[in-house]
């Protein structure tokens, strides 16, 4: 067989997965109508459904426009994106090693206490300040991320029980931190930190347009597109990222290669938290300049969902994180403007994770024939 | 021979014989640095006319005595068998002293935190039996949060507009629809569990939050039921301190005693369970000896859904009356960790669940008692209480061989 057959073949199989992945989009938009219009108490009550479609397109035009459709929009789909891209790789990474990270919170959240800290109490150049806050939060996150790697190459506790609790506890103690003299704001009696140093902020995008003190969007999302190409570049090119890989594909087969499970496992993890705490010193430096219980919101979480979506691949967090961070800057567009709550985004997520995930189904509902649909599990049991 | 093998230690055992000493002395020097500061008595107010006195100091310094002592011969000769007994009680007279000293010059009403521990138990403890219900059949079920919270959300609009018992009913269908959702992702179409888990548990947050804020909020009457009062069981509840904590209770605990018994007897003395444990363990034994796999799973999984249901209930019918975004705050995923940590054993389930609650419930307790200790901390307690317990344990327990695993038929 030629090798240009080949080539073509897995190119038209590579095409097949980008319309699977359209289609399924798609098929969660189609749902997300029934579950506005099914929602709206008048129109079920009147019969009138005119209205209600009329609110779905409204609805559905506001997400593009909020996300795309203006420079402030496109701004705001940036600043939404980058933490999304970060987290989305910490938990790529670890799903890549074999390991379940559902701890990006609470790494996020230790490496944004870490590079606050940094952000607050040195006083320095921008040149300094900013590479060590952000060493601060890579620090705080993979030394938090450790816990639950060292936790489960000592005693076999799974990682996705470890990390939920971690993530609890990690935003409480992030909490009791805001309320010590240490961290609040002096002037405040609520959990604030004080602001970091004018010159710890990560600087503007779109800093060089005057009097477009609305675009906020930062520089954090070069630092994100740097950790998907430093993340490709460690999956392919690295030699702790091949062991991360073939630990993760068959962690049996790897140790019988003698590579050492648990060293794996510690170091995964470390990564992973490594990775999120980045995404939480990005989100203090650049977003918010000082920190709040809150600030890593339900990122981390999301984070799942992005990984998961993009097959923990490079180029697939990437794309899967800008549709998240573009679906919660239209979102919020969508609130509003019309009577649908930003909640709406999260079903939308979920149907889109369900619909790419089950590419046998989306072949059957759109009646597609195509070649053959690979089904993994990322699970490896409760390794006990 | 059979002599030599079973007073010989393995290398794994002897470890952990090593590490409960440990663990014994540094309870015992926790006790002795922390707990003998607050002079003056504790009153346990075990029922309205019997309040218990401990001094705390002198409590505190016998016992952390007793446990270095303890663990001192854990280390050096070893107590056998008796080792984790003495550790158990150890750990319990452990929390008491913490108790004593935390409301020393005071009291508090400790039959009434129990009471509260077995009360808040219960979605936790149907969740959990709901996911171990999946995992001994093979399917991870990581969507018990979501099977909660959709549940607690049908629970409440049904029982405000119908009555709680229907609530209840509605909850139970609502459970059961997004396990069977479960089911054909999983078994059917052999999605990765653990992303279909994921997706139902954002699915049921996205759309109770949406549904919630659309309807909910502008009709406020179809989120407002009254829920169950305790049912007091003459007889049991007389028996001191745990009559009332077990037995003057919200009939949702009645319900989760009858669930774990019904679960354990089902699992372990039929033929329906014994079936579940073998497809859970080796699908392909149990396929080739005729038992059809996939309709067992399906089967499954629905009732884990009917269980997980009833949990979700608890929230309206049960506690508080009404719907909230996101009510359930991560239970679902604490009786994920009791699972684990109950060793796949619906009773090692409802004790797990009672490890954490009851943290929770020396934590409500503690902050009326105002010992200096950050609020903060105490909030986390519940979950650094869980950490420590899976870390600990979850080496001797065992999963489910193929969980996680699809079955092809061939």
């Amino acid at each position: 067989m030629p090798r240009w057959f080949d080539a073509l073949g897995s190119r038209l199989n590579r095409i097949n997965s980008v319309v699977l992945t359209l289609l399924a989009i798609v098929s969660a938009l189609i749902v997300g109508v029934f579950v506005i219009v099914l929602s709206d108490v008048e129109a079920m009550q009147s019969g009138d459904f005119g209205t209600a479609f009329s609110e779905v397109a409204n609805a559905y035009k506001a997400l593009v426009t909020g996300s795309v459709g203006s420079l402030r929009a496109i701004s705001e789909t940036i600043n939404n994106s980058t933490p999304f891209i970060i987290t989305g790789v910490s938990v790529a990474v670890a799903f890549r090693a074999g390991l379940f990270n559902i701890g990006a919170t609470g790494q996020m959240i230790a490496g944004g206490t870490t590079a606050t800290w940094v952000g607050f109490a040195m006083d320095g150049p921008g040149f300094i300040q900013i590479p060590l806050a952000l060493l601060a939060g890579v620090v705080g996150g993979a030394l938090f991320g450790a816990i639950p790697g060292v936790l489960k190459a000592r005693t076999g506790a799974h990682e996705v029980i470890t990390t939920i609790m971690l993530n609890y506890i990690a935003s409480f103690m992030l909490l009791w931190l805001l309320t010590t003299d240490l961290f609040q704001r002096p002037e405040r009696t609520d959990p604030i930190s004080k602001f970091v140093s004018e010159a710890s902020r990560l600087p503007q995008v779109f800093g060089f347009l005057e009097g477009r003190a609305d675009l906020t969007a930062h520089s954090g999302i070069v630092l994100a597109l740097l950790t998907v190409v430093l993340f490709w570049w460690f999956l392919e090119r690295s030699k702790m990222g091949f062991e991360f890989r073939a630990f993760g594909m068959n962690a049996d087969a790897a140790e019988y290669a003698g590579m050492r499970a648990k060293r794996l496992t510690v170091l995964g993890m470390v990564v992973a938290g490594g990775v999120a705490g980045l995404a939480g010193a990005v989100e203090i430096l650049g977003r918010y300049g000082y920190a709040t219980q809150s600030f890593a919101g339900t990122i981390g979480f999301d984070a799942i969902a992005i990984a998961l979506l993009g097959r923990s691949t490079p180029l697939g967090t990437l794309l899967a994180a800008l549709l998240f961070g573009a679906l919660q800057s239209g979102g919020r567009t969508m609130q509003a403007t019309t009577d649908v709550p930003i909640d709406l985004i999260v079903v939308l997520r979920a149907l889109i994770v369900m619909f790419i995930a089950a590419p046998l189904l989306v072949k059957a509902i759109w009646r597609v024939k195509s070649a053959e649909v690979t089904t993994g599990q990322t699970f490896k049991g409760w390794g006990s | 021979m059979s002599e030599v093998a079973t007073t010989m230690l393995s290398a794994e055992q002897r470890k952990r014989a090593r590490n409960v000493g440990i663990g014994m002395i540094v309870l015992g020097v926790v006790v002795a640095v922390f707990f003998t500061r607050n002079p003056g008595d504790a009153g346990f107010v075990l029922s309205p006319d019997f309040t218990l006195i401990i001094p705390s100091q002198q409590f505190a310094q016998v016992l952390a005595v007793a446990l270095v002592g303890a663990g001192a011969f854990q280390l050096y000769r070893g107590w056998g068998k008796a080792a984790s007994v003495l550790l158990a009680v150890g750990t319990a007279l452990f929390v008491i002293s913490f108790l004593a000293w935390a409301a020393s010059g005071g009291s508090f009403n400790f039959t009434g935190m129990l009471q509260d521990t077995v009360a808040r138990s219960v979605p936790i403890t149907l969740g959990a039996v709901a996911g171990l219900l999946c995992e001994r059949s093979g399917v991870i079920n990581i969507a018990i949060e979501g099977q909660l919270l959709a549940a607690a959300f049908t629970g409440s609009i049904v029982g405000s507009i119908l009555n709680p018992w229907m609530g209840i009913v509605g909850a139970i269908l609502t459970g059961m629809a997004l396990g069977a959702l479960l089911a054909v992702f999983a078994i059917k179409y052999q999605v990765d569990q653990v992303i279909v888990g994921f997706a139902i548990n954002f699915l049921a947050l996205g759309l109770t939050s949406f549904v919630g804020q659309r309807v909910l909020t502008e009709n406020p009457e179809y989120n407002f039921l009254k829920p169950f009062l305790p049912v007091e069981i003459p007889l049991l509840s007389d028996i001191p301190v745990l009559g009332p904590a077990l037995f003057i209770q919200n009939p949702f605990v009645y319900f989760s005693y009858a669930i774990v018994i019904a679960s354990t007897w089902w699992l372990f003395r039929t033929r329906w369970g014994l079936r579940t444990r073998a497809i859970g363990e080796y699908p392909k034994a149990a396929g080739s000896l005729g038992v059809d796999v996939l309709r067992l799973r399906y089967r499954n999984l629905i009732i884990g859904g009917a269980v997980a249901g009833l949990g979700g209930a608890w929230w309206p019918v049960g506690a508080v009356g009404r719907f909230d975004e996101n009510i359930t705050g991560g239970r679902g995923f604490i009786a994920l960790a009791a699972v684990i940590f109950g060793r796949w054993h619906p009773v090692g389930a409802f004790s797990a669940a009672l490890v954490f609650t009851l943290a929770e419930a020396i934590r409500l307790k503690l902050s009326n008692l105002n010992t200096g200790i950050p609020s903060e901390f105490l909030l986390s307690a519940p979950y650094i209480v869980t950490l420590i317990v899976v870390a600990g344990f979850v080496g001797q327990s065992r999963a489910p061989k193929s969980v996680g695993q699809p079955y092809n038929e061939q």
